[in-house]
């Protein structure tokens, strides 16, 4: 791929091609490499103060970018996916996801805000109004990535079921474990499905007010759901008025079959780790043959596809390759990802990410390696280079997060139809 | 300055989400669901240098004759989450919600509240209650499963644990020692709690907050609910804001205490409240009739009639005599309701008796027995009367609920607060950080530090 450099301003030669690319930025911790909280420059004293967290989105929302992801697991983190560990050398704890969403909210104007919840040990009823005041309280820029619970040793903090306990064979291949946990999956599913419904539970104009009747709001506008499913049933309304954006985004990360199916099913937008641009072809071909077997109309309900990658950005060529690996000595062992991990210059990064989205991407998400470095290189150096290439938004455009993606506000399914 | 020998009262503000004390009609009145609403009503009382605001919860849209009830505000948004939120534009005011104990897990409500604690700089609270009612039931996955003679010994083994939680990270077991590699403490966060309720173990995600724990409340006023604030709570709420009443309560409940260990300091005792403030004391009464009027429309005495009644009252008029048909007393026609459930027999005669003798109409008797206002006057009476209430042992402070969204606090912080900071029984600053600090109340030890992983066993 050849790229215009030598004039400047004014030069587009080699990006105006589909549409502009989307930018998330994935937060966790003090960034995704195990000892990006050693790093220079890192806060590890500051993980669980709300001005951490506040100073990061801030610095998002000056790159511009479509929404921020904010992690979250019931347990305490560990090494291994499916084990707890006791080491003492990593970042361990963390915040609920929705309530510093919630407390970032009012800080910010036009940024996404996308909380993780794990939907396996929850109450369904619950979530859905979290979620639904998230939106009410960000003026329509909430998201929500449900995750299932993978840990048996979750279960035990709850102590009402028991999960499928992955061995060290079933890790060793996502499709193996996909399949371990195909009913959470499929109840994940219903989990979205009753958000979706309460969301829809009060159509937008319930609320009436009308002084002379006496009624505040106007009952035949508010609807039970009636969800009753093998795990359990819900019946509502919502207690929660419908959120501004009709229903918040759902995104959910996805590695193999039965979560692209999961995606398919009950996603606006995916993440997925592809590894090179033929691999990303190929993933996106099969999170397509996902949604043809759902049935899913995309004209109608679009499912916007973004690569995750994890990423270290410095200025100077083979830098950020050096911080790697002074940090993989730290930690003992080199980094371990399921996403593709980038070393580079903000210029490199830019290439990559033209060049993989023309395999059909709409988007990326970043992982920064640490914090707030790798952000603040995305922010300050990859941007304006997208910039350049006429690539990426110079101003936000919309107010709200679907806005920002270009999906449509979707109807209450309880509101009669218009003919 | 603090007054010397004068007892220093607590003040808080709650943004009412239903119940007609709520008067969505005024053209003053705006959203309930905003978060500017929220914005504006957290800011007012922290002007007023409260102690901390309060949101109820909601879990299920109220019915009244097979219906959602459409009279009165309904729908809100989740209180923790808005909380959040507020923790971001305010700077000292605590933060409190009802989460309720029947419907939800003590790890993932530990969670939430600790993390709220954190994103406050410690200024959460949490109101404990339960539910044994199989009508909200139907949106949980737990269902209506809970008989009423376990609802405080869940509460209880709920609160324990979540303190057992709490309690699994020391102070000082974040170490984020990046030279010596040391992030935490070996052992942070282990806990295991075994007992009737719950049989829980593990590690805990959230280290502990700046308050150790969050600042815990309680309403209630059966024996049960005052042996358990005197137990465990931090705060009592409660509904007795005439004097008389209040005294007997307050000296009932601070009695308690010592069976407990505990000083009568250790729980704060505060009712729920309303004002009405206005140049005179005439102006004052004549806003407070209107105020209750409002509350009560033609539409609204009727259907607290029916509640009572269980039966549909509809071709009564509501501005003439109560009906001559007697009650259905197990017939229930409002659901998700907390009044009207018990003694509705014994409820009906007591209103027929006050209406023949006054000759009240229907909408006159609601009225009546709705109690009206609780302190109503000019800013000198008002002030006067809420500091002869806390200092007769009446209450060690008030919630107050404005009947206004979110304007109807204004007149109690402009006008009253300075004239009980001038008699020296309120703040004029903060003095602390921490909700505890506005309370007085000390921040819980680490009991089981050397202890863990410690098996706390419930009876």
């Amino acid at each position: 791929m050849t790229r215009d450099t030598g004039t400047g301003i004014g030069t587009d030669t080699d990006t105006g091609t589909g549409s502009p690319l989307h930018l998330a930025v994935a937060l966790d911790g003090a960034g995704w490499h195990p000892a990006a909280w050693r790093a220079a420059g890192a806060r590890p004293g500051d993980l669980f103060t709300p001005g951490y967290w506040a100073d990061l989105v801030a610095e998002a929302e000056r790159g511009l970018v479509d929404f921020v992801t904010l992690e979250d697991a019931l347990g305490l983190q560990s090494a291994a996916f499916h084990r707890t560990d006791d080491r003492t050398d990593q970042v361990r704890g963390g915040l609920d996801a929705v309530l510093l969403a919630a407390r970032i909210a009012p800080l910010t104007t036009r940024i996404g805000l996308v909380p993780t919840t794990n939907v396996t040990h929850t109450e369904p009823f619950h979530l859905a109004i979290g979620i639904a005041t998230l939106d009410h309280a960000s003026r329509g820029r909430a998201g929500w990535r449900p995750q299932i619970s993978a840990r048996a040793a979750d279960a035990t903090h709850f102590g009402r079921r028991t999960t499928p306990r992955l061995t060290d064979d079933d890790v060793r291949d996502p499709e193996l474990i996909a399949a371990r946990l195909r009913p959470l999956f499929a109840e994940a599913a219903d989990v979205v499905e009753v958000a979706r419904r309460l969301w829809d539970s009060w159509q937008d104009d319930a609320e009436i007010r009308d002084a002379a009747t006496g009624r505040f709001i106007d009952r035949d506008k508010l609807h039970p759901i009636h969800f009753e499913g093998p795990h359990f049933s819900v019946r509502g309304p919502s207690i929660t008025p419908r959120p501004p954006q009709g229903q918040p985004l759902v995104a959910s990360l996805a590695h193999a079959s039965v979560p692209y199916e999961f995606a398919a099913r009950a996603s606006d937008v995916v993440f997925v780790t592809p590894h090179d641009r033929a691999g990303t072809r190929a993933v996106l071909a099969q999170v397509d043959e996902a949604v043809a077997r759902s049935g899913r109309d995309v004209r109608a309900r679009p499912l916007k596809r973004f690569g995750d990658l994890l990423v270290f950005l410095d200025a100077e060529p083979g830098s950020a390759a050096r911080r790697k690996a002074r940090l993989d000595a730290l930690a003992g062992a080199e980094l371990a990802s399921d996403a593709e991990v980038f070393t580079g210059t903000p210029g490199d990064l830019a290439d990559l990410l033209l060049d993989w989205r023309s395999a059909g991407l709409d988007g990326f998400r970043l992982r920064p390696g640490t914090l707030p470095h790798d952000l603040v290189a995305i922010t300050r150096g990859l941007v304006p280079e997208l910039h350049r290439r006429r690539a990426f938004r110079t101003a936000y455009e919309a107010m709200t997060l679907r806005g920002h993606l270009g999906l449509p506000r979707p109807g209450s399914r309880y509101a009669p139809v218009r003919s | 300055m603090p007054a010397v020998g004068k007892k220093q009262l607590h003040l808080a503000a709650q943004l009412p989400g239903i119940h007609n004390v709520t008067v969505w009609s005024d053209p003053r009145s705006e959203s309930q669901i905003a978060i500017d609403s929220f914005v504006r009503l957290a800011q007012t009382a922290e002007r007023g240098r409260f102690d901390f605001f309060f949101l109820a919860e909601g879990l299920r849209l109220r019915e009244h004759k097979g219906r959602i009830y459409e009279l009165d505000v309904a729908g809100r948004p989740e209180n923790l989450t808005v909380l959040s939120a507020l923790a971001a534009v305010t700077t000292h005011l605590g933060l409190a919600a009802t989460v309720n104990a029947t419907f939800n897990e003590p790890y993932e409500v530990a969670r939430r509240l600790a993390t709220l604690d954190h994103l406050s700089g410690g200024r959460a609270a949490w109101n404990v209650v339960t539910s044994f009612d199989a009508f909200t039931g139907e949106n949980f996955r737990r269902g209506g499963f809970l008989t009423e003679a376990d609802r405080y010994t869940r509460a209880a083994e709920f609160l324990a644990t979540a303190r057992a939680l709490w309690d699994s990270w020391a102070d000082d077991d974040v170490r984020a020692d990046a030279r010596a590699g040391e992030f935490l403490r070996p052992g942070a966060g282990e806990f295991a709690h075994r007992g009737r309720h719950f049989d829980v173990s593990g590690r805990f995600a959230t280290p502990r907050g700046p308050q150790g724990h969050p600042v815990v409340i309680q309403a209630g006023e059966s024996d049960a609910g005052r042996e358990f604030a005197a137990s465990d709570a931090d705060v009592i709420f409660s509904k007795y804001n005439r004097l008389g009443e209040a005294r007997a309560f307050y000296r009932d409940v601070k009695g308690r205490l010592a069976r407990y260990g505990r000083a009568p300091d250790e729980l704060r005792i505060i009712p729920t409240a309303t004002a009405v403030v206005a140049d005179t004391d005439e102006e004052a009464a004549a806003y407070a009739d209107e105020i209750t009027r409002a509350q009560v429309s033609p539409q609204t005495a009727i259907a607290h009639l029916e509640a009572v009644w269980g039966r549909d009252l509809s071709a009564y008029d509501p501005d003439g005599p109560l009906p001559d048909v007697d009650p259905e007393p197990d017939a229930q026609v409002l659901k998700g309701h907390s009044v009207f459930r018990k003694g509705r027999e014994e409820t009906a005669r007591r209103w027929r008796g006050l209406a023949e003798e006054r000759g009240l109409t229907i909408r006159e008797l609601v009225i009546e027995v709705g109690g009206g206002q609780t302190f109503v006057g000019s800013p000198r009476t008002v002030a006067d009367a809420i500091d002869r209430f806390v200092q007769t042992d009446g209450a060690d402070g008030f919630v107050f609920v404005p009947h206004l969204t979110p304007g109807g606090l204004d007149d109690l912080v402009d006008r009253v607060v300075p004239l009980l900071q001038e008699k020296g029984v309120f703040r004029e600053e903060y003095a602390g950080t921490t909700l505890r600090d506005h309370l007085g109340l000390r921040r819980p030890d680490l009991t089981r530090r050397h202890s863990r992983p410690s098996t706390t066993e419930a009876s």
